[in-house]
């Protein structure tokens, strides 16, 4: 008995502790998502964690012109609405910047020249003249309004059309996707020579490849934009895709061959001996047999070009054309370091992709890791 | 539009290159070695001996001029000055003497003491306990999924948690300073903290590794043998007593692995100081400041490539014993 109630207490303190753990981690996503979808004043005024409650916020309007008051009985009046269409209710209002919630709607304030105002709580206002009033500058109205919690695409289409993440989604993509398939292409005939066919010093390039595995990209920096320059490559697409497909090389080859090296050495024997050449055996049996090899690395290198903000800050231009969306989200931290409602869209937009890639793709992610650091330490 | 047909045909012709490439080689090599004739047995040897090198020279080329020559061109412009001349070990002796080169280092060895260490211990963490339970598969999902976003992105979100305002701009919007708050304690500018704010750089790496480290010790804690866990608890251990005396020494090769593995990620981190501070206030690191030495102001490629080449030496005892470990599994 004892035994089975400290069991499922503990079953308790485990989901328990992983439940916080699990929410410890996704808290920091999940405020800024929910702030990319709330407009500027809520985000600048109130946390993202009470997105569900009302917000409250201080308007200043005039009303209108004293020239426009109509006359009603003895007295002179104004008619009007603040805070049009908006949604919205007054929870105070005043009629001087010392005092802007001095009254609660429906009240009536006095002006010092005599005037008399209502708000009330759906917006509406009277003022009453005693004597029939001119001038063009309308009274004042300081009021306090309560806004019903609400969502909008607003930062979305801003970002995506105004602030040009749009155009670098477009530079990401042109960036990532060669970046992607060369190198898989180019590892996997190396990975496949390496692992089945017979070279002399084969032993001394595998040993050679996991050695550059941890070499870092800083060091290719300088003299790699030198010799890009030297050779008129300059800054671009051209550029940066055989810089990335270097980088990405060693991993590739690496989790690539190991993965072959496990292939069933049967099939390509009797292959041979059934006449294919190994350009065949490649073909018709190796880049079959390896697709999950091959998948898991193509997701790593995708995740890492995606998000990559150093090589693309060596290699690429600083135009229109070239900037991609980590570059230009820094630079909109610099920019508009204050403006989270921008900087959230912009970093929700850039995040999408990878997300989707992430949670879709999640199996060969996972297998890939393994066999990237597991098996070859 | 034009930039979208653009992208399209690049893509296409860079793709299809390659591929010609391993066709068109292939095709040749077939042509002038046929497998027939009165000189068949000599083409086939011949053949056999060249086409390994057709099917390695890409990789073998793109590597030596991307990563291998880089190398050695660094350590040569590490010993130049900015205008080319040679200056010997003068810019080894300026880092030495420089107060933002050893702020850096600093830095760096703490983040190289800190980040790994707590995301392998989260990491163990995480993956002992969703082991255990039954939605452990989507608890490891949702642990996982920082990986997936860009040092950049993580900048973002960190940077909004650590958001601070001052004393007339209203609430505070950042979840940190909320949270300080509710607790009593006064908002803070996390961020220019001196000396603190490194570790509430280091947290945002941690956050992201986590899921790394988690996965690959889950994997490894499902490896262990049903039996020596099921002779512990006969014996009378707790369940705490198996995680840490029969299962972690079971499975330390694999922390090793992660820990070495993100102590490289942790030397070259980058993004994650750009982003949030740039290097100021007191949180420089190396590859940040090799950046600034490099592309800002005037450039001095000699000072940025000793920086690198320091980079270099603290990344090759990991080199070194992961090609040992390597070479140990092949045989």
């Amino acid at each position: 008995m004892d035994m089975a109630g400290g069991k499922s207490r503990l079953t308790w303190a485990v989901n328990l502790s992983a439940a916080l753990l699990v929410l410890l981690w996704i808290i920091p996503t999940v405020g800024l998502l929910i702030s990319s979808f709330r407009d500027r004043d809520a985000i600048s005024t109130s946390g993202w964690w009470t997105a569900l409650s009302a917000s409250e916020k201080n308007v200043i309007e005039r009303a209108l012109a004293p020239g426009e008051a109509k006359p009603e009985g003895d007295l002179w009046v104004i008619e009007g609405q603040v805070l049009v269409g908006q949604g919205v209710s007054v929870t105070a209002f005043g009629i001087t910047s010392k005092e802007p919630v001095a009254f609660t709607p429906g009240d009536t304030a006095t002006h010092a020249r005599g005037h008399k105002i209502t708000v009330q709580s759906d917006g509406r206002y009277r003022i009453e003249y005693a004597e029939e009033p001119s001038g063009s500058r309308g009274q004042r109205l300081f009021v306090r309004a309560e806004t019903p919690p609400g969502f909008t695409l607003d930062n979305y289409r801003e970002v995506l059309f105004a602030e040009g993440m749009g155009r670098s989604l477009l530079n990401t993509l042109t960036v990532t996707i060669p970046a992607t398939i060369i190198p898989v292409l180019v590892a996997a005939f190396a990975a496949y020579a390496l692992a089945w066919m017979e070279m002399p010093g084969r032993a001394l390039l595998v040993a050679a490849v996991v050695g550059l595995l941890v070499v870092p990209l800083q060091v290719a920096f300088i003299p790699l934009l030198k010799l890009h320059i030297g050779v008129g490559l300059g800054k671009g697409y051209l550029g940066i895709w055989l810089a990335h497909t270097g980088f990405g090389l060693p991993l590739a080859v690496f989790l690539l061959r190991n993965y072959m090296v496990g292939l069933p050495g049967e099939i390509i024997e009797s292959a041979r001996v059934d006449g294919a050449t190994d350009f065949q055996i490649f073909r018709r049996i190796i880049l079959p047999l390896s697709f999950p090899a091959l998948a898991s690395f193509a997701i790593f290198q995708f995740l890492w070009v995606w998000n990559d903000l150093l090589v693309a800050k060596v290699f690429l231009g600083t135009g229109e054309d070239q900037v991609v969306m980590t570059g230009r989200i820094v630079d909109l931290l610099g920019s508009r370091g204050g403006d989270w409602e921008i900087l959230a869209a912009s970093a929700f937009v850039s995040i999408a992709v990878p997300i989707f890639v992430f949670f879709s793709l999640q199996r060969y992610l996972v297998r890939g890791l393994l066999a990237g650091s597991v098996k070859g330490g | 539009m034009q930039q979208a047909l653009f992208a399209l045909s690049t893509i296409i012709i860079g793709v299809f290159g390659c591929v010609a490439y391993f066709y068109f080689s292939n095709l040749l090599l077939d042509r002038m070695c046929p497998a027939k004739g009165p000189n068949a047995g000599r083409n086939i040897n011949r053949a056999n001996a060249i086409r390994p090198w057709l099917f390695v020279f890409p990789a073998l080329a793109i590597l030596s001029i991307y990563l291998l020559y880089p190398v050695f061109s660094t350590f040569y412009l590490s010993l130049h000055d900015s205008r080319g001349q040679f200056v010997g070990a003068d810019n080894y002796t300026w880092l030495v003497g420089d107060e933002k080169f050893r702020e850096s280092l600093v830095n760096n060895l703490l983040w190289l003491l800190v980040v790994p260490a707590a995301s392998t211990f989260f990491g163990l963490v995480a993956a002992g306990l969703t082991d255990r339970i039954k939605w452990g598969q989507l608890a490891q999902s949702l642990v996982f999924m920082p990986m997936a976003i860009s040092f950049v992105g993580a900048a973002v979100i960190w940077k909004f948690i650590y958001d601070y305002r001052g004393d007339n701009q209203g609430e505070q919007i950042g979840l940190l300073n909320a949270l300080v708050q509710v607790f009593g304690g006064d908002p803070q500018a996390w961020i220019t903290l001196p000396f603190w704010n490194n570790f509430f750089l280091m947290a945002i790496l941690i956050w992201i590794q986590t899921g790394f480290a988690m996965v690959i010790l889950s994997a490894a804690l499902k490896g262990i043998s049903e039996e020596t866990i099921e002779a512990a608890y006969l014996d009378g251990a707790s369940p705490l007593q198996v995680f840490f005396k029969i299962k972690i020494p079971q499975i330390w090769g694999t922390i090793a692995v992660v820990w070495t593995t993100i102590t490289v990620t942790v030397l070259k981190v980058f993004d994650i100081v750009f982003a949030m501070t740039n290097g100021q206030w007191g949180t420089q690191v190396l590859a940040n400041l090799m950046y600034d030495w490099m592309f800002r102001g005037s450039p001095d490629f000699g000072r940025g490539s000793a920086i690198v080449v320091v980079i270099m030496l603290l990344v090759t005892p990991v080199m070194v014993w992961n090609i040992y470990n390597a070479h140990k599994e092949s045989r």
